[in-house]
């Protein structure tokens, strides 16, 4: 009984350590919706980086380290993509990236859960709460989630485009990450 | 000169809304669509796409109308070739006002923004997006829009013609007071 005990506690590391989820599959991806004149319009950031580790398990003891290369944003046009690349919106000639780090996670319970942590985009870091659920499938860990995010608190689309009635201050990002 | 025949007080209105709608939304896609990206572009398409969509309500409003009335005829002086051409652009007209803005409706969709009713019924997109699809549109769009500014120029013509140089009436019998002041 003792030496099954001890087997065990040996065991137990390598069980925890392999339902734990970090790498990140090709199928993820960071959309979001922008409103222009209430019309919904769907944009995607092709590229990004991050070192994720999150165990179903223990979620509390999940981090995220994400990086997300803006100049791979698709904003719906070509026209837009061009637009939204200067200096009034992501200037990424000055900041490339746009960076999330989790202080927390946390399960709000029925699966759910949320994370904590700072975002920053041009220059600018703000708290933010994201929830999101976490689903285990043949393998893979899928995390999806969605927040919203006031663009203005980042100075993205300032100048003309700081009105909203025409390019809304919300804007929702969404989030589906595959990990193995 | 004997009074001619005035279209219906309906027909009148929904011509003549029809004509200032086609006359507003036309310039607001021309000037639109050559501004660069900006917010007073976003308001351009957004304000043109909500007056085509009228415009396309308007048509079928005409449509059931005509369908259910029978049009006051043309004049019997007109010439037999003159009476071909007045009833095919009619018919164009009506044609192009239908088909127009819903080109618009399906490029809009093709290139991925949905049309939202001013800014609060949103119409289905019948396409998904669809570059190359979306461009094809755009080029379809503005093919009829290029016709049907030929055909307006026509119409016109025909109508200035026949009142002003004819001495006709033709035009009395969309604006009635022209008739009045001509009879006294």
């Amino acid at each position: 009984m003792k030496r099954l005990l001890s087997v065990i506690t040996l065991l137990l590391p390598v069980i925890a350590f392999a339902a734990e989820y970090s790498k990140v599959q090709p199928d993820s991806s960071i959309t979001f919706v922008s409103k222009q004149m209430s019309v919904p319009v769907a944009g995607v950031f092709k590229k990004f980086s991050g070192n994720i580790r999150i165990n179903p398990a223990k979620p509390e003891t999940g981090m995220a380290n994400i990086e997300i290369d803006l100049a791979s944003i698709d904003a719906g046009s070509m026209e837009a993509n061009d637009e939204v690349k200067g200096q009034s919106w992501f200037d990424v000639a000055e900041y490339p990236r746009a960076n999330f780090v989790s202080s927390s996670v946390k399960a709000l319970g029925g699966g759910k859960f949320e994370t904590a942590g700072k975002m920053t985009i041009k220059g600018k870091t703000i708290e933010v709460r994201a929830p999101f659920t976490l689903k285990e499938d043949r393998g893979l860990l899928n995390i999806d989630g969605a927040f919203t995010l006031k663009r203005l608190d980042f100075g993205i689309g300032s100048g003309l485009w700081s009105d909203t009635s025409v390019v809304a201050d919300e804007v929702q990002i969404k989030f589906h990450v595959v990990l193995k | 000169m004997t009074r001619v025949l005035a279209y219906t007080r309906t027909a009148i209105t929904l011509h003549w809304l029809m004509a200032l709608l086609v006359f507003v939304t036309f310039p607001v896609g021309l000037v639109m669509h050559e501004m660069a990206l900006s917010p007073n572009k976003l308001r351009m398409l957004s304000y043109h796409k909500w007056l085509g969509v009228t415009v396309f309500i308007l048509v079928m409003m005409r449509l059931l109308w005509r369908a259910s009335h029978k049009p006051a005829p043309l004049l019997a002086t007109m010439p037999d070739w003159q009476r071909v051409a007045a009833n095919a652009v009619h018919v164009l007209l009506y044609v192009l006002l239908f088909v127009i803005p819903l080109s618009g409706w399906l490029m809009s969709s093709a290139k991925g923004f949905q049309t939202v009713y001013l800014g609060l019924l949103p119409l289905p997109d019948l396409l998904s997006k669809d570059k190359v699809l979306g461009d094809a549109l755009f080029a379809l769009h503005e093919v009829l829009n290029i016709t049907l500014l030929v055909l307006l120029v026509a119409h016109i013509a025909a109508a200035i013609k026949h009142q002003f140089v004819d001495h006709d009436g033709t035009l009395a019998r969309m604006i009635p007071f022209l008739d009045r002041s001509s009879s006294k």
